[in-house]
């Protein structure tokens, strides 16, 4: 499994109609990954993540989402998702179909996904409004008789990933918050892997997880391709950058000038991090 | 500087926290009470956060749930499923902290859209961990401020259950479960029950033992000014 640029390896791997899981729970979200399939046009995606914010923000208001599945949808610590209301609310700048979960229902479709079966079990979607509006059903212990809740299993066309580094055959290591990213990868059917850097060693790092190059697609070294997410050891979360979004994403125009001098007029991370910079230097 | 409506919440919410207690923690005002806690008369209160981060000792605030500082002063950093499967639904959480748009009298939250949910008025961020924190903690502290628009007769949406609802903290009392409905227990300084009546969309009742919470001593006031959070302004 070569290593290979991220714009080829989204060229390869991403089809519009994907069903594609982009995860990370606030560290390591593959964000310049997500810019990528918007340079490229990707449409008609079927979104999958537990808690989608900014990076799935950019995705919906540029109109590459026909679906969302998705359990907690915000900007963490600051508010509201503008796009994701916008497409949801009015249908801008189109119509958002959701499934909606909780973070227990998401994660054990996940693990059910990385482990091959059909469903994933919890005690969980215990009245409330939420059951009869999503994909939940309910199985009956064989062994004590007790109701539970069954999640249909995630099996994402896509996943994709960032971590902290690679080796040079392509064996990917991760550590600090781990989030669902190791069962996104499990369960997806084709899978990529941006990476801050490539060493020639996988030295052990208390908590690690490694991902075996032979269940990746596609493995791309991307530094800075988490930002405004954060990657443990390397660079701290821009949260400037999280409260700045509130503003830049409210209206629809700013957003849209936003996202063409930023990530459209921009080549790859290198480049949307330059303009960032010459943003606030001016 | 007398105690704003924030600080009131959250040093009396960190005062009915158990020293030694397991709690699962949000951002916001439950990250601030608990770790006010953590910092006065509970030093061994096990913070929580749903990134996965067990017995996390923040020196700054966290902005996210996901705060690199989260892990880098935790006990163990699990993977979200097992977060949820092996240690809530485990039953290894004593305190939920939640908060909402909407509560309703029996402690049910809304936090998925105002209006209908086809066509909803206002999209919410949507339940993450709280339909499942709601069942699978021992005792759910819920934090809100009091109006009308969030006390409300009818939820919009019921997000998660108020089943473990043991308390709810706002910023003019404290209402507590009472023969299967909230009540109001408790006053903070200078506010009058019929205050609290008023900024409830339904009928509140009120105890019959209503007493004034105490005064934020200087200690817990101090420590809790002390605290900045990461990136802050």
């Amino acid at each position: 499994m070569p290593l290979a640029p991220l714009n080829e390896a989204i060229a390869e791997h991403v089809r519009d109609g994907d069903t594609v899981a982009l995860e990370g729970f606030t560290h390591l979200i593959p964000h310049a990954a997500a810019h990528d399939l918007i340079r490229q046009g990707r449409t008609d995606l079927t979104l999958v993540r537990m808690t989608p914010d900014v990076a799935y923000d950019q995705l919906i208001g540029m109109g590459c989402a026909r679906k969302l599945v998705f359990s907690w949808g915000g900007n963490p610590g600051v508010g509201s998702l503008h796009r994701l209301r916008d497409a949801v609310e009015h249908g801008w700048p189109r119509p958002l179909a959701l499934e909606e979960h909780s973070h227990a229902g998401m994660a054990a479709a996940y693990a059910a996904g990385a482990a091959a079966l059909p469903f994933g079990v919890l005690r969980g979607y215990r009245g409330g409004d939420l059951p009869p509006r999503t994909r939940v059903a309910t199985v009956v212990c064989p062994f004590t008789g007790e109701e539970l809740a069954a999640v249909r299993a995630h099996r994402p066309d896509v996943g994709i990933v960032h971590a902290q580094r690679a080796d040079r055959r392509g064996n990917v290591q991760l550590w600090g918050i781990l989030g669902v990213q190791k069962e996104t990868v499990l369960a997806s059917r084709r899978a990529i892997a941006t990476v801050e850097e490539v060493v020639d060693a996988l030295d052990p790092v208390p908590g690690a997880v490694v991902l075996p190059s032979w269940v990746l697609s596609a493995v791309c070294v991307v530094p800075g391709g988490a930002h405004p997410s954060y990657a443990h050891g390397y660079y701290e979360r821009d949260n400037a950058f999280y409260r700045a979004w509130d503003e830049v994403s409210r209206d629809r125009d700013t957003f849209r000038a936003w996202m063409q001098r930023h990530v459209l007029d921009t080549e790859d991370v290198a480049g949307y991090r330059a303009s960032l910079r010459e943003e606030v230097a001016a | 500087m007398p105690a704003t409506a924030d600080e009131l919440m959250a040093v009396e919410a960190a005062r009915r926290l158990d020293d030694g207690s397991v709690c699962f923690v949000g951002i916001g005002l439950p990250s601030l009470a608990a770790n006010l806690a953590r910092r006065t008369h509970a030093p061994g209160c096990v913070l929580v956060y749903e990134s996965g981060t067990i017995g996390a000792k923040p020196e700054e605030l966290p902005l996210s749930i996901g705060d690199g500082e989260l892990a880098e002063t935790a006990d163990s950093v699990v993977p979200v499923p097992e977060m949820f499967a092996y240690w809530l639904q485990g039953g290894r959480i004593d305190v939920g902290f939640l908060g909402a748009a909407q509560i309703d009298r029996h402690g049910n939250l809304n936090s998925t859209v105002i209006g209908d949910y086809d066509r909803p008025a206002v999209r919410l961020p949507g339940g993450g961990g709280a339909p499942e924190i709601a069942l699978g903690a021992r005792d759910v502290f819920v934090m809100l401020r009091q109006s009308p628009r969030t006390f409300v007769e009818k939820l919009d949406f019921e997000t998660s259950s108020g089943d473990n609802v043991r308390v709810v903290v706002t910023d003019l009392g404290v209402l507590e479960p009472r023969d299967g409905e909230l009540t109001l227990t408790q006053v903070h300084p200078g506010v009058d029950p019929a205050q609290a009546v008023e900024a409830t969309g339904w009928e509140l009742r009120v105890a019959d033992d209503v007493h004034e919470t105490a005064a934020p001593t200087d200690d817990e006031l101090q420590t809790l000014r002390g605290l900045r959070t990461k990136g802050g302004r």
